[in-house]
């Protein structure tokens, strides 16, 4: 270790930000090469130089929105993105770029012509090629630094749970109400926080759940009223919207690693592309 | 008496917006129910429905000056 932090010293040079602040900087090849040389994962080196005062110049410009100590919490956080379609490519890639250290990619699916209009994870190429494949590839191209987990299943109740266990947070980025709904219980179980999002044509929502909040019944209902789909059957799902919202998800995210921010807790954060329309709206009746 | 509100159907509802949305005319102690009745709006297509930014029901009654926000189940991603 002393080793690690003496050969981090050693490599970090002095950088200014944009507003002239003074820092101390580690490039991403530095941080690969310690990687490699002490045989342990980026994430791991990043957080050393952090502690060391030495900030990794991929993460520079999250600074001075996070601190190093922020970062560094964000480099120890797991998160598990349930679903890898829409929502949840986009999710993936801003939670691979802001430096979250362990990502879990669940999804069992394989890509189809028609996820092209939104998923940014599929192209041509990797059509009827798995998921959750195509998404530990991208958080691998985009930042070494950070462990991922990849599951090419499906959430159900029999392994919902040995899923998820073990996360900060999950990301509920899935495409159908059932299976949100066997998420939630999962997540309250493991006590969990959850980041829910939905969409149809250029409009959806987000919400946080905590293990003790009601949760998705708040949208849905009871279990004799909820749908198995909603309006995107006939609308569809645009890019627009769905990576607008998985930005909200992400953000949510974040605030709730940090314990800091307003959290959308028994809220719904509402998007409406064609109208302009956002709003926060109370899920919980006043009496 | 005529009182007025604002109403907003989103997502698939909006095919069902009335031009004097922004000043719908109502009769106070009107209900959600009876305004989807006057719209023509299915309510087994409503999913949620906001009254000043607040949960609501297809029972809240309506007495002027609010803000409705009527929307369908929305599951995709």
């Amino acid at each position: 270790m002393t080793d690690l932090l003496n050969r981090i010293a050693a490599l970090a040079t002095s950088g200014r930000l944009p507003d002239g602040t003074p820092y101390r900087r580690i490039s991403v090849e530095d941080i690969v090469r310690l990687s490699t040389a002490f045989g342990v994962p980026g994430r791991d080196v990043e957080i050393a130089a952090l502690e060391a005062d030495a900030t990794p110049e991929r993460y520079v410009r999250n600074m001075k929105t996070f601190s190093s100590d922020e970062q560094i919490i964000l480099l120890r956080s797991r998160v598990s993105i349930v679903g890898l379609g829409g929502l949840g490519g986009a999710v993936t890639e801003i939670l691979a770029r802001v430096g979250i250290g362990t990502l879990r990619l669940i999804d069992g699916d394989i890509f189809e012509d028609s996820n092209l209009n939104r998923q940014f994870l599929s192209t041509p190429d990797l059509i009827a090629t798995s998921k959750a494949a195509a998404a530990a590839q991208r958080v691998r191209q985009i930042n070494s630094s950070i462990v991922v987990q990849q599951y090419d299943e499906n959430l159900n109740d029999s392994n919902s749970l040995s899923l998820i266990e073990n996360s900060d947070v999950a990301v509920d980025c899935l495409d159908n109400v059932p299976a949100r709904f066997t998420l939630e219980r999962a997540a309250k179980q493991t006590g969990l926080t959850l980041v829910s999002a939905a969409v149809a044509g250029v409009s959806g929502h987000v919400t946080t759940i905590f293990p003790e909040d009601p949760g998705l019944e708040l949208i849905y209902g009871e279990s004799d009223q909820r749908p198995q789909k909603g309006v995107e059957t006939s609308l569809g799902c645009l890019p627009q919207a769905v990576t607008l919202l998985a930005s909200v998800e992400c953000s949510e995210v974040i605030k709730i690693l940090l314990g800091k921010g307003d959290l959308l807790r028994n809220r719904l954060f509402f998007v409406d592309l064609v109208s302009n329309t956002m709003d926060v709206l109370q899920l919980l009746k006043t009496s | 008496m005529q009182a007025y509100i604002s109403i907003k159907l989103f997502a698939s509802l909006n095919r069902y917006t009335p031009d004097t949305a922004d000043n719908y005319p109502v009769r106070p102690g009107t209900t959600v129910r009876d305004l989807m009745d006057q719209l023509g709006v299915p309510v087994t297509e409503v999913k949620l429905i906001f009254v000043n930014g607040v949960k609501g029901d297809l029972a809240s009654a309506l007495n002027g000056g609010e803000r409705v926000g009527i929307f369908p189940p929305v599951g995709g991603g």
